[in-house]
């Protein structure tokens, strides 16, 4: 690899010309998911773990650092070192339930 | 441009997949052995599984001129019960002579328990008595960052296993780059909702380079998309990647990884 910062072939305004529009939309949808979360009646529950994984994340899109899909990528994942003692389920949530893994 | 695509699972895609993947370049597929989408009832199924991806999918690719290989193992899914998986694991060796067998594969771990990673280190075994090639499945989203240390850690303490020998898939950006770091292949596997979208693909290539690394589509029962390797393709050039770089990370890099085993010749 080139020891350049600038990996990507296209030059920024290409590459704001190719993806643009794209990205905006993906980002009125999350907008839009958040205002749908609002208007859904959370029954008395606590926030949903998966809710503060992205509100977590989100925050790592604007923070100005790099390496964000990494560090988004990181914010839903078991941190944890152990195997857990039985598998609860084959599927996954999409974000760790803070469940640590017990002795 | 001819392609290869080194984890698709053809048992669950129709015919009409082979000849769009034909048509799209496609010369050569790995088969990793996985889950049904349900748990067997027996080990009797499995042999009839393993019969599936040695003798009848290979005809079936060649029909389209396509080269078929395949990888044996109990998936982690169905590794939770030892005895059944350990009843399965005793099958595989009166199938790794097969011509079309490149390896153990797709083993790994799916919720990182404890019996998923005795089953895992039984395969790992397996392979390094029987020198065979690895491939790896790490697991999904929030299980993935752990799952794949733990694969790591449980390949290097086989103490036989050399990482050069081992393609560990579905690499993400979190995971990329510890397992290049210790000397594994790494696979980045193109779904439209989990694991990488092309761009994605294309940004890690742009990021950690084009070596030990490939993309694979990983097509099977799922949401998932045959043709996604030629659609990652696409995305290189749109981006003005030459031509040469998908030829090194879609055929040269397969060749040279696959190619560790004798059974395994290059398409022409």
């Amino acid at each position: 690899m080139s020891a350049s910062k600038y990996t990507c072939p296209l030059p920024r305004a290409k590459a704001l010309d190719a993806y643009f529009l794209e990205h905006r939309a993906k980002l009125i949808d999350l907008a839009a998911f958040l205002d749908r979360l609002d208007r859904a009646d959370p029954q008395g529950a606590a926030e949903d773990f998966r809710l503060a994984a992205l509100r977590q994340a989100l925050a790592i899109l604007s923070d100005g650092r790099g390496e964000r899909a990494r560090r988004v990528l990181e914010c839903f994942s078991d941190p944890t070192a152990e195997p857990i003692p039985k598998a609860p389920m084959k599927g996954a949530l999409g974000a760790w339930d803070g469940k640590a893994a017990k002795p | 441009m001819k392609y290869i695509d080194p984890h698709i699972h053809m048992v669950s895609r129709t015919t009409d997949d082979y000849a769009r993947m034909a048509l799209a370049g496609c010369v050569a597929l790995t088969e990793p052995a996985f889950w049904a989408g349900f748990d067997r009832s027996s080990a009797q199924g499995f042999f009839d599984y393993f019969r599936q991806l040695t003798e009848y999918e290979p005809k079936r690719a060649a029909q389209f001129g396509i080269q078929h290989y395949t990888w044996l193992c109990i998936n982690p899914k169905e590794a939770e019960d030892p005895g059944f998986a350990r009843d399965v694991i005793a099958l595989i060796p009166q199938f790794l002579d097969r011509p079309n067998v490149l390896g153990i594969g797709e083993i790994g771990l799916n919720k990182n328990s404890r019996n998923e990673l005795q089953i895992l280190e039984a395969q790992i075994a397996l392979a390094a008595e029987r020198d065979q090639l690895i491939l790896v499945h790490t697991p999904h989203l929030e299980d993935k960052l752990k799952g794949t240390r733990l694969i790591m850690d449980a390949l290097r303490a086989n103490g036989k296993i050399e990482p050069a020998r081992v393609l560990i898939d579905h690499v993400e950006e979190h995971t990329v780059k510890p397992v290049l770091d210790r000397g594994f292949w790494a696979g980045m596997t193109l779904y439209p909702d989990t694991k990488c979208t092309p761009q994605r693909a294309a940004d890690i290539f742009e990021t950690y380079g084009n070596e030990r690394l490939w993309i694979n589509s990983a097509g099977d029962w799922g949401p998932s998309d045959p043709l996604a390797v030629p659609k990652c393709h696409q995305e290189l050039l749109r981006r003005g990647h030459p031509a040469s770089f998908i030829e090194k990370v879609s055929f040269r890099n397969p060749v040279e990884f696959l190619g560790q085993s004798p059974k395994f010749s290059a398409p022409a």
